[in-house]
């Protein structure tokens, strides 16, 4: 049944219309609507769409005609109410105005990007060699994300950003703060005075969210990607760092946090660390240092790094922090004896296996198999993030359906006494992953109980209340799940080593004097020094980095970067060829 | 003239695509300038080169209406087969220094507008717009759309080749067009701004023609009043005028012409000289009248495109803010981002014409096929969209654009011509 309306007088450009008859046809009940003003031509335009009404003819040029086909005259008036919302709305304008330019070449990147002093990468990993060198070449400190660089492309690239006074942080370089920003997968920490270069990833996340709930503040944390330490990078990157840390008037403590370098690095930084004026605290995760130096100070765990930085922060004497555990009672099966870590930090899982290594005095073999951290009689501490669970799927961080269904299969396990877990909050993180992990925590607590086992889950959240995910909401769902929540990874190793009664002790360590140092020059660059302030940034890759980088003040020049020419091998040799070729014969 | 690199030769057309300089002489029968209508029965079409059989329904449905409208047969049955036959010749308007919107179908006795590029002395030529609804452009071929050529051909086009002529250098088209551009047309989608600057240019003149009798000054008074669109094909001959004096220059890598025939999307580069690389097209997107979809749609047809590969319409989308919610999601900072991307495409921006919406930056200037094939960005194309079923004539109006594959073409073919091998 046709019905028609006319609003006289009441004028509205033809695409106005056209997206308004779009949004009445979505109302249920209406079969066709047409808006359109009352034109001769338009007239036309209501047959052809079999829209005509006599009525029609009373309508002119100035007048707006709804011609409806409904069963149920009752839609009149909504559809006048619509009509009126949307031409209300209309009015109020809107849309993106964030203003943050979008390009698809360097030269326009370069262009609106000229006062951006980091390049940041997130492309797939054979092409970023070629691509940060492009960045290096325009002055750029790079930021590299993305992974799978060949070693002899990220010293080469290293030594070239060296000599160009530029810091290359990574490639796989996951976190990292730059003046107060965060960049890819990090926390909102508060700034202060307290600098951090590491090789670690979810090392920097563990140690900076540590120093930001102890009321510290972290506005530099530097990540040089995992291999910088190795022999044949020499630490390039870190170096540069800490010389550049050494020199800016905001820093005051230097942290260092890295896997256990080459032996040759490791003197060389440890040199470093010893030339400087500023007090310095090393991790050297794996490492069980048993003494301190005067102004350099060795931590044992990512959480007594962050204790003790914020100690010399506070001009404080550095002492093992005493913490009291309330170890909950228990009543385990007799073959209810090992501890399962499903972790999505690499450097948590790595942190917690050291420690229960040393607590249990697990002795055999230290190479665990593939897709292991520790394996040990019944003890697994498992990093998720390992290519071996995240081919083709997202990391642990982002995708929770791998952790679930392993969660599922230690509850099941009749040997399963505890089960650590981490919870990394942060940008680029789930955005609820306690939500997502409570029903099978939930599940499995019930269904070993039903089985007369207690099964405990004992967790951190590594987050500060400043990020995008509520921290005090993941918490409290967490708790409501069963789960012992812990202030740091090695206190909730410590309490479930302590549940297995093999408490570890912390014990204060003496202050050694300082070797013998071989005087290095400390000159970082100006462009090193700038990096520290830096507000601008260009994102080559996941958009999903500029959001970060914008919340904390920064501005972004996004790249949506495509291999050129589609990837096709030909085309890209045709545009190097017509770039290059002289005409003039 | 020699010069060094690609990017020389490429500033080299773009400096004179800025110096052309379109002045519209005259209104006259299309068979007066061009030669190749008077050898027997032609048509003109739009895009690159096509056979009848090849054509979507509505382009035949045009050639339908030509046959009728030149009065070759007397019923569409014999026009048909006639057309079948291949008794008509079919030559595509680029060839002849033509350009045709939609269809572009266009006939001995149509008449025809005259764009000369002052700077170089060619002239370019495109049919008069019928303004909408059932229009030969779009398929039909009633007798309405007969009756309305005829008096295009009677009585507007005599009467605006008079005014034309009252003055002496013909009128200039770069004036309107920086003016319109600041009353917010793209020249594609939108004209209404050059339509009403066009129509307050002749509407003295035409007054004032005391020779010709007034029911048809009033007539053509009112069709230029009525005609929303007018200057769209203006604008196409003075784009085509100006990219066949830049394309003299016969090196690099900047496109000189695009268009489409319904079938295939073709496009030109300076260093390729004529030919053409074609690629299938792509069917626009957009908004529909009431009761049409995209199933109804016809796919990209149309020289149009020609104003594109000047630099206004989809590539000025910013300028026209009224018509911006044909793009994307539909809103000013979509429109903006569409313009900004248009730019990594190009080599430069045209001084002539300033955007005030776009904080005054000058349009587009050169696409360059090299960006194009290296970014995948490709040119944004304003269009009409006809019904897939001659005789119905508009039923929408979006965007559209060229496959990569014509712009991988052109690339490859010239990187070979200059010595590349694979």
């Amino acid at each position: 049944m046709l019905h028609t309306i006319i609003k006289a007088n009441s004028y509205q450009d033809s695409i106005v219309l056209m997206l308004l008859t779009n949004k009445l046809n979505t109302i249920d009940g209406v079969h066709n609507v047409s808006v359109m003003m009352g034109t001769p031509a338009n007239k036309d335009i209501f047959k052809t769409g079999g829209l005509y009404t006599d009525e029609l003819e009373k309508a002119s040029s100035n007048d707006m005609v709804i011609v409806l086909d409904i069963e149920d005259d009752s839609l009149i008036d909504q559809v006048l109410t619509e009509i009126d919302v949307f031409l209300e709305e209309q009015t109020k304008g809107g849309g993106d105005t964030t203003g943050e330019e979008v390009v698809k070449t360097w030269d326009k990147a370069f262009e609106l990007g000229k006062d951006a002093g980091v390049v940041v990468f997130s492309i797939p990993g054979t092409h970023a060699a070629l691509e940060i060198e492009k960045a290096l070449d325009e002055g750029k400190h790079v930021f590299c994300f993305s992974d799978n660089v060949a070693i002899e492309d990220e010293k080469r690239l290293k030594e070239k950003a060296h000599d160009a006074g530029l810091l290359l942080m990574g490639p796989d370089c996951g976190t990292g703060i730059i003046n107060g920003i965060p960049v890819a997968f990090t926390n909102a920490v508060r700034k202060g005075k307290i600098g951090v270069v590491g090789a670690s990833g979810t090392g920097i996340q563990e140690v900076t969210t540590i120093i930001h709930k102890l009321g510290g503040g972290v506005t530099n944390a530097i990540g040089t990607g995992g291999r910088d330490l190795k022999a044949e990078i020499g630490g390039i990157t870190l170096k540069d760092s800490i010389m550049t840390l050494e020199k800016d008037p905001n820093t005051e403590v230097v942290v260092v946090i890295s896997k256990p370098p080459a032996p040759e690095v490791r003197d060389e930084v440890l040199n470093l660390l010893r030339s400087i004026s500023k007090p310095a605290v090393t991790i050297f995760l794996g490492e069980k240092p048993t003494s301190h130096e005067e102004n350099l100070y060795r931590a044992y765990t990512l959480e007594e790094a962050a204790q003790t930085a914020i100690q010399l922060l506070n001009k404080e004497a550095v002492t093992a922090v005493k913490e009291t555990l309330s170890v909950p009672a228990h009543s385990f099966k007799p073959e209810q004896k090992y501890v399962k870590g499903l972790y999505s930090g690499g450097t948590l899982a790595y942190e917690a296996a050291m420690l229960i290594k040393e607590g249990l005095a697990l002795t055999g073999d230290d190479h665990a198999p593939e897709g292991f951290i520790l394996k040990n009689q019944g003890h697994e501490i498992i990093d998720l993030g390992d290519d071996v669970y995240t081919q083709g799927k997202p990391h642990p961080m982002i995708d929770p359906s791998k952790r679930k269904e392993m969660l599922e299969e230690a509850g099941k396990d009749p040997e399963t006494a505890i089960i650590l877990l981490d919870v990394v909050l942060g940008y680029g993180s789930h955005a609820n992953m306690a939500q997502e992990l409570a029903p099978t925590i939930k599940e499995i607590k019930a269904n070993a109980k039903a089985e007369g086992r207690e099964l405990f889950v004992i967790s951190t959240i590594v987050g500060t209340d400043e990020d995008p995910q509520n921290i005090h909401e993941q918490e409290t769902i967490m708790k409501e799940a069963g789960v012992i929540l812990c202030d740091s990874n090695a206190q909730a190793v410590r309490l479930a080593l302590a549940i297995l009664d093999h408490p570890l002790t912390q014990t204060d360590k003496a202050i050694e004097a300082t070797p013998a140092v071989n005087p290095v020059t400390i000159e970082p660059t100006e462009a090193m020094l700038a990096l520290l302030t830096n507000q601008g940034f260009i994102n080559v890759g996941l958009r999903s980095f500029s959001e970060a980088i914008i919340n904390h003040g920064g501005k972004v020049v996004q790249y949506d970067w495509q291999p050129v020419a589609g990837g096709n091998i030909t085309l890209q040799k045709a545009l190097q060829f017509l770039n290059k070729v002289a005409l003039a014969k | 003239m020699a010069y060094k690199t690609i990017d020389e030769a490429n500033q080299a057309v773009a400096a004179k695509i800025v110096a052309g300089s379109p002045f519209l002489l005259d209104v006259v029968p299309a068979k007066s300038v061009i030669p190749e209508l008077n050898e027997g029965k032609v048509l003109l079409h739009a895009g690159p080169p096509i056979t009848y059989d090849k054509m979507v329904d509505p382009i035949q449905g045009a050639c339908v209406g030509a046959a009728l409208f030149e009065e070759w047969c007397e019923t569409e049955e014999e026009a048909r087969k006639m057309l079948e036959s291949g008794e008509v010749k079919l030559i595509p308007c680029h060839h002849v220094n033509a350009v045709g919107p939609m269809g572009g179908i266009t006939s001995a006795n149509m008449a025809v507008l005259v764009v000369e590029n002052k700077t170089d002395g060619n002239r370019a030529f495109c049919t008069m717009n019928e303004g909408i609804g059932a229009v030969l452009r779009f398929g039909a071929y009633s007798d309405e759309v007969i009756t309305r050529l005829r008096w295009m051909r009677d009585t507007l086009a005599p009467v605006l080749s008079a005014a034309l002529k009252t003055k002496e250098d013909g009128l200039n088209i770069n004036v309107l067009v920086a003016k319109a551009i600041a009353m917010g047309d793209e020249f594609h989608q939108r004209n209404i701004a050059a339509s009403l600057a066009f129509l307050k240019e002749m509407a003295p003149i035409i007054v004032g023609l005391t020779e010709i009798d007034q029911t048809k000054r009033e007539e053509v008074v009112q069709f230029l009043a009525d005609t929303d669109q007018f200057f769209l094909n203006i604008m196409m001959a003075s784009a085509k005028a100006v990219m066949d004096g830049a394309r003299q220059i016969q090196e690099g890598t900047i496109v000189t012409a695009m268009c489409r025939n319904g079938y295939e999307f073709g496009i030109r580069i300076a260093g390729m000289g004529d030919e053409w690389f074609t690629g299938p097209v792509n069917t626009p997107q957009g908004l529909y009248f009431s009761g049409f979809s995209e199933a109804d749609a016809a796919p990209d047809m149309g020289d149009s495109a020609i104003t594109e590969t000047f630099g206004v319409g989809g590539m000025a989308m910013i300028a026209a803010p009224a018509v911006t919610r044909f793009v994307g999601s539909g809103g000013f900072y979509d429109a903006l981002n569409t313009s900004n991307e248009m730019t990594e495409i190009c080599i430069d921006t045209n001084p002539n014409f300033p955007v005030p919406t776009w904080d005054f930056k000058g349009i587009c200037l050169g696409i360059d096929a090299r960006k194009v094939v290296e970014t995948g960005i490709l040119p944004v194309i304003n269009t009409g969209i006809a019904n897939k079923k001659a005789g119905l004539g508009q039923i929408g109006a979006g965007t559209v654009t060229p496959p990569i594959d014509c712009f991988e073409k052109a690339v490859l073919a010239y990187a070979k011509k200059l010595g590349f091998t694979e």
